[in-house]
């Protein structure tokens, strides 16, 4: 801890040994962030660059874990599988929840109650509700495909095949987690002001224009907040989608967290799975960086 | 072999472990004939390590809880206290590999699954060979009586070198429920043959129904063994002595066909995500006529509360392939950490878990198929055994003709993954030799990989 910048410090006076001082109080915090972050982050790298199997003898290898990556066809599908589910997992939560927000948030009788009924799914366990899910998306039993012949369509295998899988998955997903895209938006609308309402309605706005040029620009942080949270959640999907498909059928829905779950703690090729962790984090990184950049803009909207 | 035995057959496993136990109880020893003796009477003395403490990791299943249940008969029997923890079987597998890895497991006795840990647990000698204590006759009750297990158990619990590393408590071998009434409606009768079992799945096949002529796993990793059951059938194998993997062989690709055909073809809509629960709850259902899988399902068909088939199913042997009749095996044992300090109280617990009253009770309460013979007839003689006779012998003769589903090798959690995507893949109709061989290329360097180091 001692800085090297010390012995430069021409008047050893009282500035100076304030300014040590101010050090010590942060140690405690780098000491956190150093043991739970940055050593398991560096260490995660440095495994990278091991040819290493639980049970067997490590060997240094260097960048080669990356250079297969590169060439490994399942893992950059599970790259594509990713994106697939998260942009889907994040525009129709926006989009319903946006919607039921503006529903809620107007005067209509047991709006209360209602209010808390819809937000319901949130509270329940992942794994239990991927448990029901898989229950329901039975191709032959399950109620989803008795509900679609009470209205006269052709049943659907939903999660058991191969195209329709990551769209049945994100139907899950846009279950449980419409609701708190909706709390978000509610608490934005109760936030806006109505003086710029009443002018456009003086002007002879209809609902649609008060909407489209009053609410959703003023809403747009909000929205941007909800966006991030969703991202981030969908990024690290992974207990819906063990439970209900397990990356499948074949691998069809093998996301990055499951090929890595594979990896490391199915095969113990931990090696090869420290290489994935890190291209999956320079990926989020990029990808917070995208949106940062855009909740920058969108304070000017 | 290894090492040489002083037997004259010294490729016969049994007579290897007999050879172990003095050959004592090789004459009076004829399934259900030995009795053995109750535990505690005669003159073993089973008190020897009275006062000592061991430490259990089982799987969390019906049969780690029946033990578990009755832990505290063993602590009467012995005055040995016992730890036990139990974790579900993905954990255990994890936390198994990281304790052993740690050089200091927490735990003297350990339950392990031959078709996944076997290899992986001789490799790197994590478990006791406990032949020196089998031959030791202060520590061997004269019940334990290798000649009542079967052999497929017996297979398991035997390495190549000669090692004996655990013994077997629980057998799994695969079989076909039929649904009596759908084969009786086309007059059909339970196919014999790999060519009358298509037969018949094409004609009990009613997609205006929604009847299946066959369901089986269709989901990644746990559809191998499906195809294993024809690949066995067809006479093929895994792997060649000099460990090079024969699954681009001709007989893989017959299994390979085969499978695609029964699944794809005569399989359910969906059929390449089912696992053995959708499987079950469309057999259930009666929407099936036949459905491959492991032999514990008896409970679930024969309850009325959950079954519309109760009385309906028949308990059918694998039917032979072109070369060969073979019943896809997997089973589960339980092995001493060659880490313990306290391997004479362990193999007691060992010989307790395994002896005849477990095995009727696991049987009894319907946890599983124990590996002693003499357990079918004690639990068949009880008023309160509801398992149909016919599943009884279903089983008996499947252990008979059972051989490992899955090879005998450390990495086979990421065989059955890449074979199971590319059965999958058939299903949904690709095709079946080109991608047994490219799943056969990307496996081998993992293979070779896992042996080497």
């Amino acid at each position: 801890m001692n800085s090297s910048a010390l012995p430069t410090v021409s008047r050893p006076g009282f500035l100076a040994r304030r300014r040590r001082a101010y050090y010590i109080f942060a140690v405690p915090a780098l000491f956190v962030v150093g043991a739970v972050i940055i050593f398991p982050w560096l260490f995660t790298v440095w495994m990278s660059a091991f040819d290493w199997r639980i049970g067997s003898v490590a060997h240094f290898v260097g960048l080669e874990n990356y250079v297969k990556l590169a060439t490994n066809q399942r893992f950059l599908e599970s790259i594509v599988h990713t994106f697939y589910f998260t942009l889907l997992a994040v525009i129709f939560p926006l989009i319903l929840g946006t919607a039921a927000a503006l529903i809620f948030h107007r005067e209509f009788p047991f709006r209360g109650v209602l209010r808390g009924v819809f937000t319901m799914p949130m509270m329940a366990t992942p794994v239990a509700v991927a448990l029901v899910w898989t229950m329901m998306f039975h191709p032959q039993q399950g109620v989803l495909n008795y509900l679609l012949s009470l209205i006269g369509l052709p049943p659907s295998l939903w999660v058991y095949s191969q195209t329709l899988v990551i769209p049945s998955l994100v139907l899950v997903e846009v279950w449980h987690w419409t609701p708190l895209v909706m709390l978000i938006v509610l608490g934005g609308l109760a936030a806006l002001p109505t003086e710029p309402y009443e002018s456009a309605k003086l002007d002879g706005a209809t609902e649609w224009q008060l909407f489209r040029y009053i609410t959703l620009p003023l809403l747009a942080p909000f929205l941007i907040v909800a966006a991030v949270i969703r991202t981030i959640d969908a990024l690290k999907a992974f207990d819906t989608i063990y439970v209900i498909s397990q990356g499948g059928p074949g691998t069809a829905s093998e996301t990055i967290n499951l090929y890595l779950y594979l990896q490391a703690f199915a095969f113990y090729n931990v090696g090869n799975a420290s290489a994935v962790v890190v291209v999956f984090f320079v990926i989020i990184l990029a990808l917070a960086l995208v949106l940062l950049h855009v909740r920058e803009k969108t304070k000017w909207v | 072999m290894a090492r040489p035995t002083h037997q004259d057959h010294p490729d016969a496993l049994r007579r290897r472990l007999l050879g172990a136990s003095a050959g004592a109880v090789f004459l009076g020893a004829l399934p259900g004939a030995s009795l053995g003796q109750a535990p505690g009477s005669g003159a073993f003395d089973w008190k020897r390590f009275k006062g000592e403490k061991i430490e259990i990791f089982l799987v969390k299943s019906p049969r780690g809880d029946l033990l578990t249940k009755f832990h505290k008969e063993f602590e009467d029997l012995t005055g040995i206290s016992v730890g036990s923890e139990m974790v579900p079987e993905q954990q255990q597998r994890q936390k198994a590999v990281i304790e052993f890895n740690s050089g200091n497991p927490s735990f003297d006795v350990i339950a392990l699954s031959y078709h996944v840990q076997k290899r992986q647990f001789a490799k790197n000698n994590w478990l006791t060979d406990l032949r020196p204590m089998i031959a030791d006759k202060s520590l061997a009750d004269p019940a334990l009586d290798f000649a009542d297990f079967a052999q497929g158990g017996l297979n398991y619990a035997v390495e190549p070198d000669g090692r004996v590393n655990s013994l077997p408590l629980n057998l799994d071998p695969w079989v076909v429920y039929y649904n009596k009434e759908l084969f009786d409606a086309k007059g059909i009768a339970f196919p014999k043959t790999f060519a009358e079992m298509q037969d018949a799945a094409a004609r009990l096949t009613d997609s205006g129904k929604g009847v299946a002529g066959f369901v089986a796993r269709g989901l990644k990793n746990a559809n191998v063994p499906v195809w294993t059951s024809f690949l066995l059938g067809y006479g093929g194998s895994f792997i060649d002595g000099k460990g090079k993997l024969l699954t681009d062989s001709s007989e893989a690709i017959d299994a390979g066909k085969m499978y695609q055909v029964m699944l794809g073809k005569y399989g359910p809509p969906g059929v390449a995500g089912f696992n053995w629960n959708e499987s079950q709850s469309l057999f259930l259902q009666g929407k099936a006529a036949m459905w491959l899988d492991g032999i514990g399902f008896a409970q679930p068909l024969e309850d009325p509360t959950k079954s519309r088939v109760v009385g309906k199913v028949g308990y059918g042997v694998m039917p032979a392939g072109p070369k060969r009749q073979v019943s896809a095996l997997f089973g589960d044992g339980e092995g001493i950490s060659t880490y313990s300090k306290k391997k004479g109280p362990a193999w007691f617990y060992l010989q307790w878990a395994s002896n005849k009253m477990n095995q009727t009770r696991m049987l009894q309460a319907a946890a599983g198929a124990p590996v002693r013979n003499s357990a079918y007839a004690a639990a068949q003689s009880s008023s309160d055994f509801k398992a149909p006779k016919q599943w009884v012998e279903c089983m008996l003769t499947s252990a008979r003709i059972a051989q490992p589903g899955l090879p005998v090798i450390s990495p086979v959690t990421e065989f059955r993954d890449v074979f199971g995507v590319a059965l999958t893949n058939m299903i949904n109709g690709a095709d079946p030799a080109a991608e047994l061989k490219k799943a056969t290329a990307d496996f081998q360097p993992v293979l070779d990989k896992s042996e080497k180091a």
